[in-house]
């Protein structure tokens, strides 16, 4: 190397400029902006595949799509959701905030960032290959598209065609990506925290993505694992899961769970941490119990590594097990109250006031509740044998997950975007995006637990005349849901073309925290010298 | 407290009344003792949870119009620091705990009800799932079989039924007696299906390779309770529903004793060496063809889809016939296996039809004994 480049490297560069700022990027903040990116482009995806699905179910009778079309379509939106919208969200505002809220001056592995991002795009190509190759690609059998929902249980997931391949790979490319984005977070928050940053001082928001980055490194590994097998099963005359050939089809649905249980935590943790920043702002009071809050998580981790087969109560497990795995189940509900307990406890005798994150938060607590308490009821098995596999379930997971995940998202974003941009939003259309949006998500979901109950399956194309009305309502609801989030880019794009009010540093007045010492919108680098933290 | 139980109770009380009932807002009417105790937990955990869900509604709304900035109160930095601050992490789990306790308590001696059949003499009726139409054999009553399959809305207007019983209306009901016991066997032929009828409380996943118990303790009353498959099985996942029938303990033995005579009538015209005219096999094989075939490939052979054109395809007409038998009998693909549930006669009769119907008119004769052999 020639001293003109340790000349170079040693002054701050601006940004480098065109495509190459983009491919080649290092930078934890351009990084993050990709994932945000990429995450809203596939949110839109996704919520365009949600509404084709209750377009479809507006009414009883096939209207708009052929049986295997909703089926792969019902597979996709859940894989795009979670894979291409949640996760990759999380991971760029982790990306964004981690090194600025523990002083740090990028992520600890800038090349594995920018790896762990250009996966993604792979990632999504594959996914649409896999859905377009029914009608593109002939590969001299028939294939019906993957129909078998996005837990693609063999042995259905067995005799599907090619499209079955393409989605294996879209995996493990995905899982690829996801564990490199953990080493990297876990990387960054042990080894690069600023002088006097200990573990305890650390916001919330990092210590949800600490337990978060280890949770996908022990559990994608067995996902990979299980479709590798599943891909064997396909092509190479194995028979883990064909009991013909001495397998067993249930071994798949439990590695399968071992991943996609804590894969629901892998969701909801992040945006809890969100949580854990936008309340004490808003509330203008410290966390309450942030230690508890803490060691819940870790409880969390531990307990939802443990009680995988609750969604399996119908396979046919011993007494024993299934006991077990009902108890286990409804511990879950001791970290989870704690957490909710403590963010009611940050609010209480606050002096709060109602912008958009707040406003987000606070639905958050009251709807994640009830999707948590639906969620203790699924747990008792007598009762669960009822409600497994009907719409009741679907309720249940979208009253989790929307608010436990997406809303959270949702606060960040709003709570955040002045920092990023340098702009405030729009807090009318903010508030007006906050009311339709949960308006139309509560009429989309909450009479779908009444279809459940009286005996809708889930996944089906067409029902009976008996379940019309609840069905109108929850599509009526689902379109003004959706066609809400016009509204959000619309927001967005306002800030970020530098249209409203400047920011300042600390944007709220309750902001407390590194991130907030720092200019809006912070300089290409940030914190080159490291602050010291009292 | 009280009063907000007492709400709570009445909240509890009117969504389980049969009047809401009628729009579908709980659990239909339980058809069986087991069915009316799971309804009972059903409600029980509803109950606690909207106790639960109230309560933190009431304290979060509280906070939010009385601890506001605009209402001038003051942020209260000290709040942690207190008593309730320092010990709210242990009176919290221990109270969710408790909750928690309850309700796994008053779960436990119904789901062990529900688990473990009694060893007891009952009726044993193994439960197929295959795609897509769902097997019934009575074990216990000299393995009567019930094959049974979705009504389509033609098939409805047919028999004279409302066309609302769409997709919840099959050709030959699983008939069972009033008030006796009887244990479900469940497996499955092909993928996974899921057996479920909402009345009877239970549902059970059929898995190819397994074999699942599942008993209900009796029905109470004569009728019809109506279900349907449970778990993703592919391209008609939604057109395979079940229909219980309850009848008399004396209609059951009248119905058995009927198809057993059916039944033998059919094993002896199988096993006979004759062999049958083409006109013959003809005919038999529509009446087979149109239930068992046409769901996918479509009455006139034109199939669609993922499912191919039999009318003119090059399988059902140049194709060697032990080719055409070869997947009939054994499947392929998406195609499932159909050696297990007809016989020598139907599947000789089914490929002999799909060889001159629709034009095809290859003038093939396919006989029972032909169909042996390739077995």
């Amino acid at each position: 190397m020639s001293t003109a480049d340790v000349a170079h490297d040693d002054h701050h560069h601006g940004a480098p400029t065109g495509w190459r700022r983009w491919v080649f990027s290092t930078n934890h903040k351009d990084i993050g902006t990709m994932y945000l990116i990429f995450a809203f482009c596939m949110l839109i995806f996704g919520g365009l595949m949600a509404m084709a699905i209750r377009a479809e179910l507006i009414f009883p009778g096939m209207q708009l799509l052929s049986p295997d079309v909703y089926n792969n379509i019902v597979t996709n939106h859940a894989l795009v959701m979670i894979f291409g919208a949640v996760m990759p969200a999380a991971a760029g505002m982790a990306n964004w905030m981690i090194p600025l809220m523990i002083g740090a001056p990028d992520m600890a592995l800038p090349r594995l960032n920018n790896l762990s991002f250009w996966l993604l795009p792979i990632a999504a190509f594959t996914l649409v290959t896999s859905m377009l190759a029914p009608y593109l690609l002939d590969f001299g059998t028939v294939d019906t598209g993957v129909n078998t929902g996005w837990t693609i249980y063999p042995p259905l997931s067995a005799k599907v065609g090619a499209s079955m391949d393409f989605l294996i790979f879209t995996i493990h490319v995905l899982g690829i990506s996801s564990i490199l984005a953990a080493i990297n977070i876990i990387v960054t928050i042990l080894n690069l925290r600023a002088p006097g940053m200990t573990m305890m001082k650390m916001p919330l928001f990092v210590w949800t993505w600490l337990v978060t980055a280890f949770l996908l490194i022990l559990v994608m590994p067995v996902l990979a694992g299980g479709v590798t097998m599943l891909l064997f099963d396909r092509h190479f005359g194995t028979s883990f899961f064909d009991a013909a050939g001495g397998g067993d089809p249930v071994l798949f649905q439990h590695l399968f769970w071992f991943f996609g249980h804590p894969e629901v935590y892998v969701l909801l943790l992040p945006s809890i941490g969100v949580l854990g920043m936008v309340i004490p702002t808003f509330s203008r009071k410290p966390l309450f119990g942030k230690t508890s809050l803490v060691i819940s998580m870790a409880i969390l981790m531990v307990l939802g590594l443990i009680v995988w087969a609750h969604h399996q109560y119908t396979i046919g497990m011993s007494l024993g097990t299934v006991t077990y795995f009902m108890i286990g189940t409804i511990l879950i509900s001791i970290p989870v109250g704690l957490m909710v307990f403590n963010f009611i406890a940050t609010m209480w005798r606050g002096a709060m006031t109602f912008e958009t994150p707040m406003l987000f938060a606070i639905g958050i607590i009251l709807m994640f509740t009830f999707g948590g308490l639906t969620g203790v009821m699924l747990a008792v098995i007598p009762a669960d044998m009822q409600y497994h596999d009907s719409m009741f379930v679907v309720a249940h997971f979208h009253y989790a997950l929307i608010p436990g995940a997406l809303y959270g998202l949702y606060a960040g974003v709003f709570f955040w975007l002045p920092k990023w941009t340098g702009r405030m939003y729009d807090e009318k259309l903010g508030k007006l995006f906050f009311w339709t949006n949960v308006g139309g998500f509560n009429l989309t979901f909450f009479p779908q637990h009444f279809l459940g109950l009286a005996g809708m399956p889930r996944r089906i194309i067409d029902y009976n005349v008996a379940f019309t009305e609840f069905n109108v309502m929850s599509s009526i609801g689902s379109f003004i849901f959706g066609i809400s989030h016009i509204l959000m880019l619309y927001i967005i794009i306002k800030c970020v073309k530098g249209q409203g009010e400047k920011a300042t540093d600390q944007v709220w007045e309750g902001a407390k925290g590194l991130e907030w010492q720092l200019p809006s919108p912070p300089p290409f680098h940030t914190w080159a010298t490291a602050p010291t933290v009292k | 407290m009280k009063r907000l139980l007492s709400f709570a109770a009445l909240i509890g009380l009117v969504i389980s009344t049969p009047v809401l009932a009628e729009y579908g807002l709980n659990f239909p009417e339980p058809a069986t003792p087991v069915a009316t105790e799971i309804k009972d937990i059903h409600n029980l955990t509803m109950i606690i949870s909207t106790v639960l869900l109230v309560i933190v509604f009431t304290i979060v709304f509280y906070s939010l119009f009385t601890h506001r900035k605009s209402r001038g109160f003051e942020p209260d930095q000290e709040f942690h620091k207190g008593t309730f601050g320092k010990w709210s992490w242990v009176l919290v789990p221990v109270t969710v705990l408790g909750v928690d306790l309850t309700i796994a308590d008053s779960a436990q001696s119904v789901l062990e009800k529900v688990w473990i059949a009694p060893n007891e003499e009952m009726i044993e009726i193994k439960v197929v799932g295959h795609q897509w139409w769902w097997e019934f054999v009575y074990l216990t009553e000299g393995g009567v079989k019930v094959e049974s399959r979705i009504l389509s809305k033609k098939d409805l207007a047919d028999r004279g039924q409302p066309e609302n019983l769409y997709l919840r209306a099959v050709d030959n009901h699983l008939k069972l007696p009033v008030g006796k016991n009887v244990k479900f066997l469940h497996t499955s032929d092909d993928v996974l299906h899921a057996f479920w009828v909402p009345a009877l409380g239970m549902k059970k996943d059929a898995i190819p390779g397994y074999i699942q118990e599942t008993w209900i303790d009796g029905i109470y009353k004569e009728g019809i309770y109506r279900g349907q498959c449970a778990e993703m099985c592919g391209t008609k996942h939604a057109f395979m529903p079940i229909v219980v029938e309850a009848v008399s303990e004396q209609a059951f033995a009248t119905w058995i004793a009927e198809k057993k005579v059916a039944r033998d009538k059919a094993i002896a015209e199988a096993n006979s060496n004759k062999t049958w005219t083409k006109d013959e096999l003809m005919a038999k094989g529509k009446t087979s063809y149109d239930k068992k075939c046409a769901a996918c490939h479509k009455v006139d052979g034109s199939g669609g889809g993922p499912f191919p054109k039999l009318a003119g395809s090059p399988m059902a007409t140049t194709g060697s016939i032990a080719d055409h038998m070869n997947i009939v009998l054994k499947g392929k693909g998406v195609m499932p296996a159909w050696a297990s549930s007809m016989d020598d006669l139907e599947l000789a009769a089914v490929v002999t039809y799909e060889r001159n119907a629709w034009g095809n008119d290859t003038g093939d004769v396919i006989q029972p004994k032909d169909v042996k052999a390739s077995r």
